[in-house]
This record gives C-alpha cells, structure tokens and sequence, in this order.
C-alpha cells in the first residue's frame, strides 16, 4: 500500500497535529507493509522537508510555489490534486485541523473520491483497514470502511495518535524530492487577507494548575459565579466550553477546545459538560479529570478519573462547602 | 441577494439513543429530532442578509418525511420557501453522495450564496458545504464568523485554530460553512408559524435526480465506546459525595 502523508506548517512552522499524523502514517505503513512519502507543501517550507526527513519515510515530497505562500483552498487543491495524480497513493492521510476541513473533502471530490474524517483510530484486520470515528457527538463510534478503488483520504483528529511516538528514520535521512505543480492566479478566487488575534488574552489558561470548567448544564448566566466561586477555592481558573462562549456568558479567551485553548491541568473539574469531541480534544490531556454531570451516559464520563451523576446546582454548593471548611 | 441554507434534521440533544438491530443506525422510532443546532445558526445568518440586501431564503433538507418538520421550522422563522429532497435511506449516504443529490436538487435553483452549519450533530462528517462548493463548481470558505457583502464580493471572517482569525475576500455566488456563535438565533414568532403554513415546500424524490454515486465509504457498525480511563464514580448524597471527591483528589490523585 502505497500511503501518502499531507502535512500542514503556517509560516514555516508545524501545525503539531501533522506530526501526530505522521504517528499514525507510519504504523498503518508498518501494519500493511506498506511505504509511506510525505508531503510538505507552502513557500520557502525546505528547512520544514529537511526535518522531515529525519523521520521514518520513504521520501518527502517538497511542494513549492509563490501562490502557495498563503493557504486558499483552490490553491492547495489543484496543487495537491497534482501531486496525487503523480505519485498515485492508495491512501492520502491529513491531519483533521480547520485547514484540512476546508479543503481535503474538496480535493478528494475533485478526484472523484471520498473521506473519512476526524477519525480517532484505525484497525486492519483480514488484510483491510477500518477507521474508527466518532458519532453523534462522541455518543457512538462508527467503523468506516473505504468502498470501491483509491486513492483514500482520511483524516486524524487532534489527540488521536502521539506525536512523540513518531519514529525518527533508521538511516539516517529520507530523501526530498521537489514536485513541480502548475498554478495560476486566475484559478484562485479566494483573496486571503491578514491574519489576527481577537482581544489581547488577559488570562492564559494554559498555565493554571487546576481549572474548573463549565459546559451547557450550567443554564444560565447567573449560575457561572458558583462555578467560579469553585474555582477560586480551588485556587484554578475558570473555563468553559464552546456553548457558553457562543453564549457570551464568558469571554472566548476562556474556551477549551478545537476552537478554543488546549489545557493539560493537573486537575480539570467538567461541570455540565457532555464531552463533546469539539471541547474533549482540548483538555483530554488534563493529569486528573472529574466530570460531574446529571447524564451518566455521557461522552464525558469515558475520560473521567472520578465521576459524580447528580446535579451540578447540589454538588457546587457542596464541593464549596467542603472546600470552605479545609 | 437570493440564499440557500442548508438544514439537516437530527435526533434532539437529549434523545436516548439505541443502536439499531443492524447495528448501523440508530433506532428513530423511539426518539425526536430537532433542527442540527449548527444549521441553526446558518439559517439565521440567511436571514439577516436578507433583511439587510433583500431577496429570499429557500431553507433545502435532505431525508425522510419527517424532515419537513424542520423545513417548517425554517418558513416560520423567517425562510421564504423549502425544498425537501426525500430519501428514506439518506443516513446510509456518504458525504460525497448526499452532496450530489444536494448540487443535483439545486441545478434549477438560482442564488448568490449557498449557506450550511458547520457540521451536523449526528454523523459530524463536516464536508458537506466544502463539497457542494466543488460540485457546483464555486468558491467557498468555511467556518465563517462575520459576514459583509459589498456588490458582487464579500469579506469574510475566518475562525482559525487557537483563537486565531483571517479575513478573506470572496467574489459571489459562493458556498459558506457557518461557524457555530456567529450570532444569536431567533426563535419563531407565532405570526412567524401561522406565516409558514402559506410557504410553499417543494418534495423531491432524491432517486429522481438521477445521481447514482456509488458510495466511498460505509459505516460497518456503531457502537458504545470502549473507555479509555476506568472511571471510579462517586456516589451519595451532594456533601457525601464532595467529601469523598475532595478526599479523592487530596490523598489519592494528589492534586489538591
């Protein structure tokens, strides 16, 4: 099987899900016997395919171009639509991140195939490889199989596979070989403009210790302050995930997830939230997580520690209680 | 500015959900279903550009019957007309294959911009705007938070990871995928549901739009997640259970 890897850097630096990928490119590669090449694509990316290189691979693919400079997606399409066209893979592998969301189904669809996104493992049993993703907001998982003949594209979710697991190459470097791809502005209909960050971050949550964090169970707005109270006691910092952001209850700075911040506290306290893949992606990495949440079957409780079914309006107060009294 | 929005109809947030004897879909007699929250948020971005430019919202659903619900719920908030592509079997639909029975349902349709949400809440396969774009042969930019239309072009603002934005500029017609928060959904005025049952709904059977796509990829099985963390769950009244919790987190996880 022949697999090729996409990977994604902005402004010569790597989008750490690429690497992630990688993981996950080479052991389907070492499961299935099979090679894997992998793709750098942008402007002036060559120290990016030099680092590449390091890694277990059969070869890396540089892809260069002024009009790649910037991402469009009709750019990386037709750019990428070339390159698979001549190095026909059976499987393409990208990263699941909001770039790849917004251009991979469009390549793979200009090819006449088809995706299996945001998977979070794969397994290949009787000489097939069934790729595992989520549904119904992490409710279920689904096995997906590819029908009919490649090129396959798959996409891996952000925390789905260890970056650091990713083998280095055992001789010492993979060859880079440039892939010419022709492009013309016309082609392009999207402008891309600058880049920037809302309001400056007044609280890095990144850093806290210990985050108390409250999802849609919390109802109302006036609610929050027992939730902060909590975190207070607890000498964290609140967060919340994407409902309640949207809500404008807290400010965006304060989300976790996808969209928002990735945390690894050491201890995560999820009030009223169901674990949604969007916010569980952004705090999964937490040393201790304890979700309490009325909903005993919720997706959250799959990556809790300690877990309490009840009503977060009964266990805040008193968590609070016991807290006050330490 | 003539717009369509794309809805999908989903099981209600807190449906129970069983898996069905084939184990490849989920048992719908037993549950409710409710506009894709996501999509919600589409539609109520169509609207406002229709108040601000003028034109119509023609809210396009894809499935059963009971889609319709939700086509009603778009009239009565606001959309001019629906379009219902019927398909019994539309959950076993790849990607690929829903958005070209979508591009093929929208051949005779005429509109500056195609809108759907971000992903829907049950399959999250997240394509099908991106793909609609490229069947239709149009631009396209997704997870959009802000909207300006000025003539034939648009500025748009993208979410990007880790709080991170971009402008892009956009010629129209074009496909949009809306993030979720862009705005503040309205809900349905009863003059607003008295209206709808005027709006005209179009059905059309998806096996006439002549699309045999074979599919890319098949769902062999859903299933209950395996945990990947033994989960010790803590139980008792409200204080027994925060004592025991902050006992825990003191003495065994160490973390207080």
């Amino acid at each position: 099987m022949k697999i090729l890897l996409i990977t994604e850097q902005r402004e010569a630096k790597w989008n750490k899900t690429s690497l992630e990928t990688l993981a996950a490119a080479q052991q389907i590669a070492k499961d299935t016997g099979g090679t894997l090449s992998g793709v750098v694509i942008g402007n002036g990316v060559a120290a990016l395919a030099d680092d590449l290189a390091g890694k277990e691979l059969a070869e890396v693919l540089l892809v260069e171009h002024e009009l790649l400079s910037a991402y469009t997606p009709d750019g990386f399409s037709l750019a990428l639509s070339q390159v698979i066209q001549q190095v026909k893979p059976d499987l393409v592998l990208l990263p699941h991140t909001y770039q790849v969301r917004d251009f991979a189904p469009k390549l793979a669809a200009s090819l006449g195939k088809g995706m299996i996104g945001d998977c979070i493992g794969y397994r290949y049993e009787n000489g097939r490889l069934v790729f595992v993703r989520q549904m119904f907001q992490g409710k279920t998982a689904a096995d997906v199989t590819f029908q009919g003949a490649g090129p396959w594209f798959a996409t891996f979710q952000a925390g789905a596979f260890r970056a650091d697991l990713a083998t280095a190459h055992s001789g010492g470097k993979a060859p880079i070989h440039k892939i010419s791809v022709e492009l013309s502005a016309d082609k392009i209909r999207t402008k891309p403009l600058e880049m920037f960050r809302e309001a400056k971050q007044a609280v890095d949550l990144t850093q806290a210790p210990i985050i108390v964090a409250v999802g849609r169970g919390i109802k109302a707005p006036e609610n929050i302050a027992q939730a902060e109270k909590l975190a207070h006691l607890l000498g964290g910092e609140l967060a919340a995930s994407r409902p309640i952001c949207d809500e404008g209850w807290l400010p965006m700075e304060r989300q976790i997830g996808s969209s928002g911040q990735t945390v690894a506290p050491k201890l995560y306290l999820a009030l009223g939230i169901s674990g949604a893949i969007q916010h569980v992606v952004g705090m999964k990495g937490s040393r201790t997580i304890v979700a309490v949440n009325k909903d005993q079957n919720a997706p959250i409780f799959e990556i809790a520690d300690y877990g309490i079914v009840g009503d977060i309006f009964e266990i805040m107060p008193a968590l609070t209680e016991v807290l006050e009294k330490l | 500015m003539n717009i369509i929005v794309c809805v999908k109809q989903v099981p209600a947030k807190d449906a129970p959900l069983a898996i069905s004897a084939d184990g490849t879909w989920i048992r719908e007699s037993d549950i409710g279903f409710e506009m894709n929250e996501p999509d919600s948020y589409a539609l109520e971005e169509a609207l406002r550009l229709k108040e601000k430019h003028g034109g119509e919202v023609v809210a396009l659903s894809m499935g059963p019957e009971r889609v319709k619900q939700t086509i009603k719920e778009a009239l009565a908030k606001g959309a001019d007309r629906g379009i219902h592509v019927a398909d019994d079997k539309f959950f076993a639909l790849d990607p690929l294959a829903s958005a070209k029975s979508m591009a093929a349902a929208l051949k005779e349709q005429k509109f500056d911009l195609l809108l759907t949400g971000l992903q829907s809440d049950d399959h999250g396969f997240g394509q099908t705007g991106v793909l609609l774009a490229e069947l239709l042969g149009l631009p396209h930019a997704t997870i959009i938070m802000q909207i300006d239309v000025t003539g034939d072009h648009m500025k748009l603002k993208r979410e990007l990871e880790a709080g991170w934005f971009q402008w892009v500029e956009l010629p129209l017609p074009a496909v949009l995928s809306i993030q979720s928060g862009i705005n503040k959904v309205r809900y349905a005025t009863l003059k607003g549901i008295m209206a709808a049952k005027k709006k005209e709904i179009t059905s059309i059977p998806r096996e006439s739009l002549g699309v045999t796509a074979e599919l890319t990829q098949k769902v062999e099985r859903i299933y209950v997640p395996q945990k990947t963390k033994k989960t010790e769950f803590i139980s008792g009244t409200p204080k027994e259970a925060a004592t025991k919790l902050i006992e825990k987190l003191k003495h065994e996880a160490r973390v207080l």
